[in-house]
C-alpha cells in the first residue's frame, strides 16, 4: 500500500512537484494545519503580507515578471474575500495565479459557521475554474490540475478551497500529468492555408499596422523575439496596447507608441486609416476601439489570439487564427521567408506613402508638454526617471490614474516582463504589492512603482512586508494631491465640479516611510530631481519618493469616450485658472 | 463631447435578435449548473428556459438545454464562453427554425372547472399528445408535449376555461435521423 499523507502535507508535496519557490499568504484558523506543515518544506518560502489583497497582487507581480504562476494562501471568510480584488484583476489581465484558501470543516459548511463564506461561489466569476475539495484523496489531483488550468491556454487565476478537516485527514498522493482537456488549446496544429492567406494579406497591403498586446508577453520571451523579427522583415509600423509594452522596443523608429484612449496621435490615426490591421494577442477592448462602429472603418483585420472567445467579441475580423503567439509567429516567419526573399526592399515603395503620412502625424509630437523651471511636471519626472534608470534592467509597476498613463507614454520599455500594470480592472493599490512580488522574483534588480498618492494609500501597509523581507522596492509617487484622473474627467466632462477628488489630509510620505523603517525622499523642484532620483536608486532599502508635481496637469492625448480614433484631444494650450485652496477642499 | 459623460463608449448598432437552443454536455459535478447559469447572468445573456438532468450515470454526464435569444454575435459568444468552462464537454447550437432538429417541451396543466369546460379543454389539448394523469370530480391534471410557443398559446387559451396551475420542463432538443451531434 502506498504511503498516506495528511491534506496539509499533500498541499506542500504538490507545490514542491510544481517547483513553487514562493507563496504569498496570511494565516488564519482555517489554514492552520497548512501553516503548521510549512516548517517541513524548506524549498518553499512564505512571504507574509499585510492584507490578502496584497498577497494576490504580489503573486501577480511575481508571475508577470517571472513567467511562472503566482501562488497565494489565505484563510476562509475574510481571507478569501480580501483576495477577490486581486483574483479579478488577474482574471482581467490573464495572469496565472493559484489561490489556496482554507474553508470551515466539511460538516460545518452551510451552517453560517465562524468565518464561513461561499468562497467557490464568490470566486466563480473571477477565476478560470475553482474547486471545493471534499475528499482528501482528490486533493493532489485537483491541485495539479489547478496549476495546469492556470498556466495553459489563456492564463488566469484559479482557486482551491480546502476545508480544515481535509487538511488533517490522510490520503493518497498522486502526481501524473493529467491528459484531460483543459479548454485552452496550447498548440493546435496550424493550418497552412491560413498562414498563406495571412501572407497574402500582408503582401496586398499598402497601409498596414501591427497592433500587439499582452498575449505576446504571455506567450513568453521567445514571442517578443519573433515579433521583432517579423516587424523588421516586413518594415511595417507597430503599435502596442498598455499590456503589450515591452514586447517591442519602445525606442525603435518603427514603433508608434501606445494606442488607445491615451495613446499617441500617430498610433491612433494609423489604426484608424490603415488598410490592414494585424492584431497579435490583443483583445479590441473598449479603451482601444472607442466607438466600435467607427473603429478603423477601411481596414481588413487579422486577429491572432489563443482564446477563441476573444475573436469577434467586440470587432468583426476578416481572418482569425486561434494560436499561441510564438507558435504562430514561428510558422509564419518561416513560411514568409521561404516565399518572399526580398520583401523589405521590394515592398518599400508600396508603403512609402503610408510612412510619410505617419511621419506627418508624428510631427504633432502628441506627448509634448509645457515644461516648467519652478514646478515639477509629472511627465518630466517620468522622463528623468527613465533616463536615469534605462541602463539598468529596471522593472516598473504602477498604480492606476494619470501617473499610470504618463508612465506608459514616457517610459520606454525594451524587454518583455518589465512592465506590470493593472489594465483590465484598473485596480488602484496594485502597484506597491506587485512591486513586492516583482522584487521577490528578481532579487538585485531595480524595481520601481510609479504611483499616485491616492492609489498608493490603498495598499500602503505592504511597505511593512517590503521592510521585513528587505525588498528594496522604490515607490515613486507623482504627488498631485488629487485623484488626478478623476479630476481630469471632472474638468473636461463635468464642468469642473471637482467633487471629492481632492485629498485634503494626505500623510507626510517621508515620515510615513520612516515609520515603516524605510527611507523617505521628497523632491519639489525640477532642479533637484536628478540628484534625488539618483539617491533613491543608490539606497539599498525600500524607499518612498514623494515627487511633488503640478496639481493641474492633464494627461493628453485623450480620445473622449464614444469618439473614433481620429478625433483626439491634444490639449495644447488649454491653460486653466488656479483653483483656490479653499475651493479644492469644498467642491 | 458634451453629449457623452460616460467613461465608456456609446453602444454600437444592434444586430437582429434570434431565438436559439443551446445544448451543453457537462460533467455532473457540484456547482456546474451555477457555472453555466452564472455565465449567462454575469454577461447579460438571456435565459428563456432551462432543462437539465443527468443523461449518463456511469460517466456522470448531464445535458443542459437552454433556450436563449440574442444577436448572432451574442450567440457566438455564448457558445465560445461555454466551451471555456472546464466541466463542459461540448456545446451545440440550434436555431429555433432548424428543420433538422426536434424540439419538445412537456407541461402539466391542472384544470378546475365544470364538466362542459373540462370537455373543451381536453379537445383543445388533443393535438399535443395529451395524457390525463389524475382526475377528480371538479378537476383533472393533463400532460401535454409540444413546442414552446404551442404551449404558450395553449396556456393563454385555457386560462378562461379553468386552468389553475401550469408546470413546464423547458424545451429539450435532439437531432433528427441517425446522426448524433459530435
Ligand atoms: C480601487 C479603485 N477605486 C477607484 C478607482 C477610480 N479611479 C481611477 S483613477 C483614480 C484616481 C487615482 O488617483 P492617484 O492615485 O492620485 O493618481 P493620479 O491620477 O493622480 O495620477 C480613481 C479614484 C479605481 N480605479 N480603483
Ligand atoms: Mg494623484
Amino acid at each position: 500500500m502506498s504511503k498516506l499523507f495528511t491534506g496539509a502535507e499533500i498541499v506542500f508535496k504538490c507545490l514542491e512537484d510544481q517547483k513553487v519557490e514562493y507563496i504569498f499568504g496570511y494565516p488564519g484558523g482555517a489554514v492552520l494545519p497548512i501553516y503548521d506543515e510549512l516548517k517541513n518544506h524548506k524549498s518553499i518560502k512564505h512571504i507574509l503580507v499585510r492584507h490578502e489583497q496584497g498577497a494576490g497582487h504580489a503573486a501577480e507581480g511575481y508571475a508577470r515578471s517571472s513567467g511562472k504562476p503566482g501562488v497565494l494562501l489565505v484563510t476562509s471568510g475574510p481571507g478569501a474575500t480580501n483576495a477577490v480584488t486581486a483574483l479579478t484583476d488577474a482574471y482581467m489581465d490573464s495572469v496565472p495565479l493559484v489561490c489556496i484558501s482554507g474553508q470551515v470543516p466539511t460538516h460545518l459548511i452551510g451552517t453560517d459557521a465562524f468565518q464561513e463564506c461561499d468562497t467557490t461561489g464568490i470566486t466563480r466569476p473571477c477565476t478560470k475554474h475553482n474547486w471545493l475539495v471534499k475528499d482528501v484523496n482528490e486533493l493532489s489531483k485537483v491541485i495539479h490540475q489547478a496549476f495546469k488550468v492556470a498556466t495553459t491556454g489563456r492564463p488566469g487565476p484559479v482557486l482551491v478551497d480546502i476545508p480544515k478537516d481535509i487538511q488533517f485527514k490522510k490520503g493518497k498522493y498522486i502526481f501524473k500529468d493529467s491528459k484531460q482537456k483543459l479548454n485552452g488549446i496550447k498548440n493546435k496544429k496550424l493550418n497552412i492555408k491560413e498562414i498563406d492567406q495571412l501572407i497574402k494579406m500582408i503582401k496586398n497591403s499598402s497601409k498596414p499596422i501591427f497592433y500587439t498586446g499582452g498575449g505576446v508577453i504571455n506567450s513568453g520571451p521567445e514571442a517578443s523575439k519573433l515579433l521583432r523579427e517579423l516587424v523588421s522583415l516586413t518594415g511595417f509600423p507597430i503599435t502596442s496596447t498598455l499590456q503589450g509594452l515591452g514586447a517591442y522596443p519602445g525606442d525603435d523608429p518603427q514603433f508608434l507608441g501606445m494606442l488607445g484612449m491615451h495613446g499617441t496621435y500617430e498610433a491612433n490615426n494609423a489604426m484608424h486609416d490603415c488598410d490592414l490591421m494585424i492584431n497579435i494577442g490583443a483583445r479590441f477592448d473598449d479603451r482601444i476601439t472607442g466607438k466600435v462602429d467607427e473603429f478603423s472603418p477601411k481596414s481588413k483585420k487579422i486577429h491572432i489570439d489563443i482564446d477563441p472567445s476573444s475573436v469577434g467579441k467586440n470587432i468583426k475580423v476578416d481572418l482569425a487564427v486561434i494560436s499561441d503567439v510564438s507558435h504562430l509567429l514561428k510558422a509564419l516567419i518561416k513560411r514568409f521567408k521561404e516565399k518572399n526573399k526580398d520583401f523589405l526592399s521590394s515592398n518599400k515603395q508600396k508603403t512609402s506613402k503610408w510612412w510619410s503620412q505617419i511621419e506627418k502625424w508624428r510631427e504633432k509630437k502628441s506627448l509634448k508638454f509645457k515644461n516648467s523651471e519652478t514646478i515639477i511636471k509629472p511627465q518630466y519626472a517620468v522622463q528623468r526617471l527613465y533616463e536615469l534608470t534605462k541602463n539598468k534592467d529596471t522593472y516598473i509597476t504602477t498604480e492606476v490614474g494619470q501617473h499610470q498613463m504618463w508612465a506608459a507614454q514616457h517610459y520606454k520599455f525594451n524587454k518583455p516582463n518589465r512592465w506590470m500594470t493593472s489594465g483590465g480592472l484598473g485596480t488602484m493599490g496594485y502597484g506597491l504589492p506587485a512591486a513586492v512580488g516583482v522584487q521577490v522574483a528578481n532579487p538585485g534588480k531595480l524595481v520601481i512603482d510609479i504611483a499616485g498618492e491616492a492609489s498608493v494609500l490603498m495598499t500602503m501597509q505592504e511597505m511593512s512586508t517590503a521592510a521585513q523581507y528587505k525588498l528594496p522596492i522604490k515607490i515613486f509617487i507623482l504627488n498631485n494631491q488629487y485623484m488626478g484622473m478623476v479630476r481630469q474627467w471632472q474638468e473636461i466632462l463635468h464642468e469642473k465640479n471637482y467633487s471629492e477628488s481632492y485629498t485634503a489630509a494626505l500623510p507626510d510620505f517621508v515620515k510615513l516611510a520612516e515609520a515603516y523603517g524605510c527611507v523617505g525622499i521628497r523632491a519639489t523642484k525640477p532642479s533637484e530631481l536628478d540628484q534625488k532620483i539618483n539617491e533613491m536608486i543608490s539606497v539599498d532599502k525600500p524607499v518612498i519618493f514623494d515627487c511633488v508635481v503640478d496639481k493641474n496637469e492633464n494627461c493628453f492625448p485623450m480620445i473622449p469616450s464614444g469618439k473614433p480614433h481620429n478625433q483626439m484631444l491634444l490639449g495644447e494650450d488649454d491653460e486653466e485658472e488656479e483653483i483656490s485652496e479653499e475651493g479644492k477642499i469644498l467642491v | 463631447m458634451k453629449s457623452s459623460k460616460s467613461a465608456y463608449s456609446e453602444p454600437g448598432k444592434i444586430g437582429k435578435i434570434d431565438h436559439h437552443i443551446i445544448v451543453v454536455w457537462v460533467d455532473n459535478e457540484a456547482g456546474v449548473l451555477a457555472r453555466v447559469v452564472g455565465l449567462f447572468s454575469g454577461r447579460g445573456y438571456n435565459i428563456e428556459s432551462l432543462a437539465v438532468a443527468e443523461v449518463d450515470k456511469r460517466k456522470h454526464l448531464s445535458r443542459i438545454t437552454i433556450v436563449t435569444s440574442g444577436t448572432p454575435q451574442v450567440i457566438e459568444q455564448i457558445k465560445l464562453q461555454l466551451k471555456k468552462l472546464i466541466p463542459v464537454h461540448k456545446v451545440a447550437d440550434f436555431s429555433r427554425n432548424d428543420p433538422k432538429i426536434l424540439f419538445q417541451e412537456l407541461a402539466l396543466l391542472k384544470v378546475v372547472s365544470t364538466k362542459k369546460n373540462q370537455q373543451k379543454v381536453k379537445k383543445m389539448c388533443k393535438k399535443y399528445n395529451p395524457i390525463i394523469l389524475d382526475r377528480s370530480k371538479k378537476s383533472f391534471v393533463i400532460q401535454v408535449t409540444a413546442l414552446r410557443r404551442e404551449i404558450d398559446r395553449l396556456i393563454e387559451n385555457l386560462r378562461p376555461l379553468g386552468l389553475v396551475s401550469a408546470s413546464r420542463t423547458g424545451a429539450v432538443a435532439m437531432t433528427k435521423g441517425a446522426e448524433v451531434f459530435k
